[in-house]
């Protein structure tokens, strides 16, 4: 009474020890588990976009209605901690690139070293970020805590073109720090999560288990990583980079 | 109602729940708690849902007891506010949003397509154990005081003039929110790239179509919903002015963003509930559904439409009068593909033969009462009557003839429906019908006299309305007290019916889906041979066929 | 009746007679939206009969014992064209009637007498331009346009009038309005409609329709002394607005006499329309509103002045005809004693 499948297929079980041990059952071919892989981080990269989308909408219109505030607030961020993150992310990427060809082709010492290179800048860029938020507050610029207008209302002697602005235009600069917070900080949320993948990984390829020829998980983890990247080189300008051609 | 049935049980003095299957694969809470297996996954979450659909029942019932009598008196101001909030929250994002797919859908999408689970087990098991934090964290809302923004978390209320769990309640909605996008995540790219061999697209069940379009809107719509409770969080918190209108932020920034997933969010909670209709309609006439293309891609459209029309639950409050032309345009379009499924759906029914089944029963309350909830919702699109209509009862009338009268009469139907696959066992049959009679006549008892009170003014969220207004709030309590037995039935039966059921054997209903083809409950495998699909969906032929050449071969 | 309990008859007929399906109609637009509502009543009884015929004919007739063997039938292009085609044109035709609607509700006629509302947790504060002072409670008179001009104090509100089929939310931070004209004298209802807090339920009160005659003497009784326009000119002068707005040629700040209503070139080169909400927000950001021809130099006055006070100068602003007296509350060393410089002479103003 209980029909089984409708199949003409031959069983699986007669193929059963012919796959690889990383091949999960419920995929016929490695194929198939390579490519769902790779859809399934797509897709959430494709979430990700849309969860970053919503502060970056904000962005956009904030920074239409309070242009000055925007441009003040931009030119009080240090130009050259922001290059060179964005520098260090891009090396990351690099790194992280040549991490996924090191699995490729099954070198193990190599995948190891580069990681330890991703690790690295990631760090770097974190720590660097750190420093920023540290001289921020120094300065009275985060929103909410402690924040302060008066770098604004005044003249600025790193920016003399820049006119100290009306107190009013002066308070918006508050709404430019928030949207710079938040975003800044959900993107250095995203780094911390990828670092510490990336030291569980770590710990896994030096057990070999990236070079054996299935690396999906290094190459996942790669597109996220360069996900990240994307981010700021997108906050970068928008962030960093506001009427600053003089 | 006829005492005809499709329903061909195995004879009951022999048979014998199958030997092996997902339930005894493995012993142990550990086996449970720990599990890949998507059907066990399907089971944990139709306990927990259970649960906090409970909690929010009695939420509903405090509300309806507050409404008796004109005053304020049952409780104090701040507490019905909590209790109405909680309510929406609790059944919003911890039953509605999950119920068809978590449960239902977990359990037989897989099967559908003819794979072994879904394309990523592991993260399943993490959408249910978001879930259950998400549940922690409202519950803990709940017990430590409770929150009182209303389910909408509306800004400046909820970062400057509250002083109640709002971050508590935010942060257990936004892990809500992933677990929720993982689960779609999984649907897609498990229709995607896990159908067996020989299920095109346009052989998938209707089921699996409107699953696909749900799961696109909750991968697509979800994160817009975290990334704005994240600033609402923030802005409580440490007091970002992104949305204060004393710092230069804008509280109608958080009304778009907000309403951008929570637009979406209800067909997120219908399209599941409308793919549980397809598969019954068909099954109970017997017969393919009439116009299968147009319905599958009327699911698509409503995901893409859904995208769109986000600002009509904000006509009145200030956007532009240009913006509100476009939006209620595109509200009149979203409706339109729900009209072709319902006629698709009464079409089914011509020349079929038709039995009257419980989740046929519930499938016609849907069709009544979501026809009813969904024509509501034009008159709510329509700019000039919005505006009499809005932040009324009217609207509160309309959602709950949406959500609750269509959508939980469709979970109701597919729990019966998959009852025997899920559990090898059968409900029974005329208490069922007893508690959908009784949830459909509560229901209209309940909701049809708030669309009346909305007419005449009465706002919603309100503890305290003028004394004319009672004869219809006392009627509305009165049927939620009927409904409120019409939902406590079936918990009882099916419980009853796990030990007691009559053994259902692997195709009670003689349905053409693959899940029907296989045990009841199935193998953790689902599948003892990967099938080779050759057939439409809905294909009664085929199902005449094989059932002709198995007795055949059994003899 | 004998055989109905009394206690039944008694409800019954208490649900009878106090019951209408609708609020009264006591507006000029109530019997168009009850208009646009009976029509969506008729489709819809009539979608959801033909449903229901269908669900309840198919059943009956196709029912099993009656048709044991189901025809598989795939679809019908026309028959999908058809009820495809009919419910979108039903719906063009609500979507245009209630546009129409919305629009006519949502744009005052240009004689219409505004009133301003502000709306705080948790009452409703009516400001009539001749002073009267009003809470939780609207005097207006009938047969003639009333325009609200509404704003919050702290959250979302919505203010609505459920006799006259009008709603607006009111907002924190800017001015939103709705207008209406009451037809029949009596009391209705006014609520809050727009969750807003702990005593929402309790944000209501009454609007008071009366014949102009009584709105007369009701305004008579109720004035608090000075009407709007006059606190506007006190405030006016005590915030130190008349010495940059005097209406010299030479003033730092555009005049403001007859300002309200034309058009003013900006900064930036565009025109706008000087209204309720460009004065209260040049008010409180002045750097967002620079005009063309003007020193960018105009103070903010967040903080330091109410909802009540923006609207007493936003009053007192548009019924300013002439800067005679303007000048009259400037120091004696700064009037001039030439006559007052004629409005809009070349001082970057444009009007139309």
């Amino acid at each position: 009474m209980d029909s089984q499948a409708i199949a003409t297929q031959p069983a699986h079980g007669q193929e059963e020890h012919g796959h690889p041990p990383y091949l999960r059952h419920h995929f016929a071919t490695v194929e198939q588990q390579r490519e769902t892989a790779s859809f399934g981080m797509w897709l959430f990269l494709l979430t990700e976009i849309m969860f970053f989308g919503g502060m970056f909408t904000a962005y956009m219109i904030y920074r239409n209605w309070y242009y000055p505030a925007f441009v003040a607030g931009s030119h009080q961020l240090k130009i050259w901690a922001g290059t060179m993150n964005t520098a260090v992310l891009i090396c990351s990427s690099f790194t992280m690139a040549m991490g996924v060809h090191a699995a490729e082709i099954r070198k193990r010492s190599a995948l190891l070293r580069w990681l330890t290179l991703t690790i690295l800048l990631g760090t770097v860029f974190l720590g660097i970020k750190a420093y920023e938020w540290h001289d921020e507050w120094v300065h009275h610029h985060v929103p909410g805590l402690n924040f302060s207008i008066s770098d604004f209302t005044h003249v600025d002697p790193h920016y003399l073109a820049d006119k100290p602005l009306p107190p009013d235009m002066a308070e918006k600069t508050q709404v430019y720090f928030s949207l710079y917070f938040a975003m800044t900080g959900m993107h250095a949320l995203h780094m911390i999560i990828g670092v510490s993948i990336l030291l569980i990984l770590l710990v896994k390829a030096w057990g070999g288990a990236y070079t054996t020829g299935h690396m999906t998980t290094i190459e996942n983890f790669g597109l996220y990583w360069h996900f990240v990247d994307i981010v700021w080189i997108f906050l970068f300008p928008l962030l960093y980079l506001i009427s600053r051609h003089q | 109602m006829s005492t005809a049935t499709i329903v061909k049980l195995p004879p009951q003095e022999t048979a014998r729940l199958p030997k092996r299957s997902y339930l005894n694969n493995e012993y142990g809470l550990m086996s449970w708690l720990l599990t890949g297996d998507h059907k066990r996954i399907a089971i944990l979450y139709l306990i927990s849902i259970t649960f906090f659909f409970f909690i929010g029942g009695a939420m509903a019932g405090l509300i309806r007891l507050e409404l008796l009598t004109p005053q304020s008196d049952l409780m104090a101001a701040d507490t019905y506010n909590k209790v109405f909030s909680m309510h929406g929250i609790i059944m919003v994002f911890l039953f509605l949003v999950p119920s068809v797919p978590a449960t239902i859908g977990n359990f037989v999408l897989p099967i559908m397509v003819g794979a072994k689970d879904l394309a990523f087990p592991k993260i399943n098991l993490l959408s249910w154990y978001l879930y259950i934090f998400a549940g922690c964290f409202t519950l803990a809302a709940l017990v430590l005081g409770g929150v009182d923004t209303g389910w909408t978390f509306t800004t400046p209320l909820s970062t400057h003039y509250l002083n109640t769990h709002v971050i508590t309640a935010g942060i257990g909605v936004f892990i809500a929110g992933f677990s929720s996008i993982f689960t779609g995540l999984n649907f897609i790219v498990t229709v995607h790239r896990m159908r067996a061999p020989g299920m095109t697209w346009f052989r998938l069940p209707l089921f699996v179509w409107s699953h696909y379009a749900a799961s696109i809107l909750m991968v697509l719509g979800t994160p817009v919903l975290a990334i704005t409770l994240v600033l609402v969080i923030l802005e409580r918190a440490i007091g970002i002015g992104v949305f204060d209108p004393t710092k230069g932020g804008d509280p109608l920034l958080f009304q778009h963003l907000f309403w951008f997933y929570s637009h979406p969010a209800v067909y997120i909670m219908i399209l599941p509930g409308m793919g549980v209709i397809s598969e019954v309609i068909s099954t109970f006439s017997r017969k393919r559904v009439f116009g299968y293309t147009a319905v599958a891609f009327s699911s698509v459209a409503i995901a893409v439409f859904g995208f769109f029309v986000w600002a009509h639950h904000m006509f009145i409050m200030g956007v532009s009068n240009y913006s509100a032309l476009v939006f209620s345009l595109l509200t009149m379009l979203v409706a339109v593909p729900s009209a072709i499924k319902i006629f698709n759906w009464a079409a089914t029914l011509y020349k079929g033969s038709i039995t009257f089944e419980t989740p046929m029963l519930y499938a016609f309350g849907f069709m009544g009462l979501f026809t009813i909830g969904g024509l509501t919702g034009v008159f709510l699109g329509s700019l000039g009557m919005d505006i009499h209509l809005t932040e009324t009862y009217f609207i509160v009338a309309h959602f709950h003839f949406v959500m609750v009268g269509g959508m939980l009469m469709a979970y109701l139907a597919g729990i019966h429906f998959w009852w025997p696959k899920m559990t090898g066992r059968m409900y029974p049959e005329a208490l069922s019908k007893l508690a959908a009679l009784v949830t459909f006549i509560g229901f209209n008892l309940t909701f049809f006299p708030q669309f009346v009170l909305g007419y005449l003014g009465m706002p919603r969220r309100y503890a305290a309305y003028p004394p004319e207004f009672q004869v219809l709030n006392v009627l509305s309590t009165a049927g939620a007290t009927v409904l409120g037995i019409g939902y406590l039935l079936p918990m009882l039966y099916m419980t009853w019916s796990l030990k007691y059921g009559k053994i259902a054997g692997s195709n009670p209903w003689q349905a053409t889906g693959l899940e029907w083809q296989i045990q009841s409950p199935p193998l953790t495998e689902n599948f003892v041979e990967t099938p080779i699909v050759d057939h439409e969906a809905y294909d009664y032929e085929w199902l005449a066929h094989k059932t002709q050449h198995e007795v055949q071969t059994v003899g | 009746m004998h055989f109905i309990s009394p206690v039944l008859w008694q409800f019954l007929v208490n649900w009878l007679t106090h019951f209408a399906l609708f609020p009264p109609e006591a507006s000029g637009i109530a019997p168009d939206t009850d208009a646009l509502y009976f029509f969506l009543v008729l489709i819809s009884v009539v979608g959801l009969g033909v449903v229901a015929l269908l669900v309840v004919l198919f059943s009956v007739l196709y029912r099993q014992e009656r048709n044991p063997e189901a025809t598989q039938i795939e679809g019908s292009t026309l028959l999908e064209a058809t009820w495809t085609i009919i419910p979108l044109a039903l719906f063009m035709v609500t979507f245009v009637w209630g546009a129409l609607l919305y629009f006519r509700i949502y744009n005052p006629p240009t004689n219409a007498m505004n009133i301003y509302i502000v709306g705080k947790q948790w009452m409703w504060k009516a400001e009539h331009p001749g002073g009267q002072h009003e809470i939780d409670a609207l005097h207006v008179p009938i047969n003639r346009p009333v325009q609200l001009t509404m704003i919050s104090q702290d959250v979302f509100h919505s203010f609505s009038i459920p006799a006259f089929r009008v709603k607006r939310e009111v907002i924190p931070g800017r001015y939103s309005t709705v207008w209406f004209e009451a037809t029949k004298t009596g009391t209705y209802h006014l609520f809050c409609t727009q969750y807003c807090g702990t005593l929402h339920s309790q944000m209501i009160g009454e609007v008071v329709a009366m014949t102009p005659e009584d709105y007369e003497r009701w305004t008579a009784g109720s004035t608090s002394g000075s009407s709007l326009a006059q606190n506007g000119e006190r405030l006016f002068a005590s915030l130190g607005c008349a010495s940059c707005h005097s209406g010299n040629a030479d003033a730092h700040g555009p005049n403001l006499a007859q300002a309200y209503g034309s058009k003013l070139q900006m900064a930036n080169g565009s025109f706008v329309t000087v209204d309720d909400a460009f004065l209260r927000d040049t008010i409180l950001n002045p750097t967002m509103h620079q005009v063309a021809g003007y020193a960018p130099i105009m103070p903010t006055y967040q903080g330091q002045i109410s909802e009540e006070g923006l609207i007493d100068i936003v009053e007192y602003i548009k019924n300013l005809n002439s800067n005679y007296r303007v000048q009259q509350t400037l120091n004696t060393s700064q009037v001039q004693t030439t006559a007052p410089a004629a409005p809009s002479a070349g001082q970057g103003m444009v009007k139309q």
